[in-house]
């Protein structure tokens, strides 16, 4: 692997930046490994980097139907912070805060991360208290979070119309750790990362079916490019999860969604933050390339398509252009849709399953991005010791027939 | 957005709407034999189905009546609609 330096970039400069490698081999597929990994977003990816580097398993495919990042790892709008209400999900989703502020070095690749402040916006007195209670939760978790007067969230974001409006800024609930990463560069550089260490990432391989033993155990997959066998098969397949784990015969509490962003034409730096509002429903953050990324729900029925309703992105337009009159007069240059795996109860199910051998990372609704090296280590501890990482325990599959439900609608924000 | 075929009203766009998720989910008997896996299984368990997806809609802004519609969650496009108690 090239490792990447201020050496290498002086050197390469020299010849017009035309001599720099493949990031990663075109691996040839074998016919067996001792695990497999469905699914080459971030969390898949993360999952082999972290079998290979943290658990001495190199023998791994990553194998994904189309090329890799280009699921709702290359969709979303790149907000990390790790605000949740319950214990469970703030140690889950600080320790993948943890990990990004780290990753950069740790995979050497420049991830891009930037914490630039994630603020919440309450609007009624109902958002007031449960932001506070979101608060005092975080503190006692030590997750830093903390509540702005409407003017202190003026200064701190400018742009921001806290007066003017149907639904008045009441406060703000701020993590100042929060902020953005490139998405694509935490594919590219898992990806890149992982194959260094010998995992094999084939892209354009279909999975079909899952194979298992006379005894149960899984076997392997069947894939459009032939069968492989293998005895640890991980499932991280985001939207279609519940049709791979149906080829297992697993039944996995999830619907899935389309879920809509939008990027605007690219401007001068103006928007210094992260900005959310759940009560008018509309998330905006600016890119390094200039454009306005927002995010806008999910439509209200299941779907496949990657592609969702226009009045779902215009609602979200409507909101964004009273909370910032600015911006009335952007032109929005593209918009997609996602496929967003969504549990009853808004958190992951990361795990083990009902057949040995077979394990998945599922459920990350429509936040699962800022999870990603979180997710991926406590996966791959899970994968490697056949047993769930304290961090995850609780978020099994069982959870739903126990009542340990781990209710986090409130702060997963969007919309359903 | 979809342009939904009510029973009733004719097609309609999806806005006069409200989504019921999937069609004919029973209710277990409610008796003390129910184990708590079929209750979850009742309260939480979707098909999730890649295809043709029997669903309920209520034209809430129009008749106000339920009724199902079978779609392919892979297109959008609405097979057909057909009212309660009808199969599929």
């Amino acid at each position: 692997m090239q490792r990447f330096s201020a050496w290498s970039l002086l050197r390469n400069s020299f010849s017009g930046h035309r001599n720099w490698g493949p990031q990663w081999r075109q691996a040839t597929l074998k016919s067996a490994y001792d695990a497999i990994i469905i699914g080459g977003g971030g969390h898949g990816l993360g999952t082999a980097f972290y079998l290979a580097s943290e658990h001495g398993l190199n023998n791994i495919a990553v194998v994904e139907k189309g090329w890799i990042g280009g699921g709702n790892t290359g969709r979303n709008t790149t907000i990390i912070r790790s605000n949740y209400l319950f214990d469970e999900s703030a140690a889950l989703y600080d320790h993948a805060l943890k990990l990004w502020e780290h990753l950069a070095p740790t995979l050497n690749y420049n991830v891009m991360f930037s914490q630039r402040g994630v603020m919440m916006l309450a609007h009624t007195l109902q958002d007031v208290r449960v932001f506070k209670r979101h608060i005092h939760a975080n503190r006692a978790n030590g997750v830093d979070n903390e509540w702005l007067t409407p003017e202190a969230a003026k200064a701190f974001c400018p742009p921001l119309n806290i007066g003017d409006i149907r639904y008045p800024v009441l406060g703000a609930a701020l993590q100042r750790r929060g902020g953005t990463a490139r998405h694509d560069a935490v594919a590219w550089g898992y990806a890149r990362a992982a194959d260094a260490l010998g995992v094999d990432i084939i892209e354009n391989c279909e999975v079909t079916g899952v194979l298992r033993d006379a005894g149960g155990r899984v076997a392997g997959v069947e894939t459009t490019r032939g069968t492989i066998r293998a005895a640890k098969v991980g499932v991280v397949a985001a939207g279609n999860t519940s049709v791979v784990m149906k080829m297992a015969g697993v039944q996995v509490p999830l619907e899935s969604y389309p879920l809509q962003a939008l990027v605007s034409e690219p401007v001068k730096p103006v928007f210094p933050c992260v900005v959310m509002s759940n009560t008018i429903h509309a998330y905006i953050s600016q890119s390094d390339k200039g454009e306005l990324v927002i995010g806008a729900g999910t439509d209200a029925y299941t779907s496949y398509t990657q592609r969702g309703g226009l009045h779902i992105s215009t609602h979200a337009l409507e909101a964004v252009c009273e909370l910032f009159p600015d911006f009335r007069r952007l032109r929005m240059l593209r918009n997609w849709g996602g496929i967003v795996d969504v549990t009853p109860d808004r958190s992951p199910i990361i795990g083990k399953t009902p057949v040995p051998g077979l394990y998945v990372n599922c459920g990350w609704g429509t936040g699962g991005f800022k999870a990603t090296p979180g997710s991926a280590h406590v996966f791959a501890w899970t994968m490697a010791h056949d047993e769930p990482h304290p961090i995850n325990a609780p978020f099994t599959i069982e959870r739903f027939r126990d009542g340990h439900l781990i209710d986090e609608s409130a702060a997963a924000a969007v919309a359903h | 957005m979809l342009l939904i075929p009510c029973p009733y009203c004719g097609e309609r766009p999806e806005l006069e709407f409200v989504y019921g998720g999937q069609a004919h989910v029973a209710r277990p008997a409610a008796d003390a034999q129910v184990t708590e896996q079929q209750w979850a299984d009742y309260l939480y368990q979707r098909d999730n189905t890649r295809g043709v997806h029997a669903e309920r809609w209520r034209h809430s802004h129009g008749c106000g009546r339920f009724f199902n519609t079978l779609r392919d969650t892979t297109t959008d496009r609405i097979v057909r609609s057909y009212r309660i108690g009808e199969r599929p």
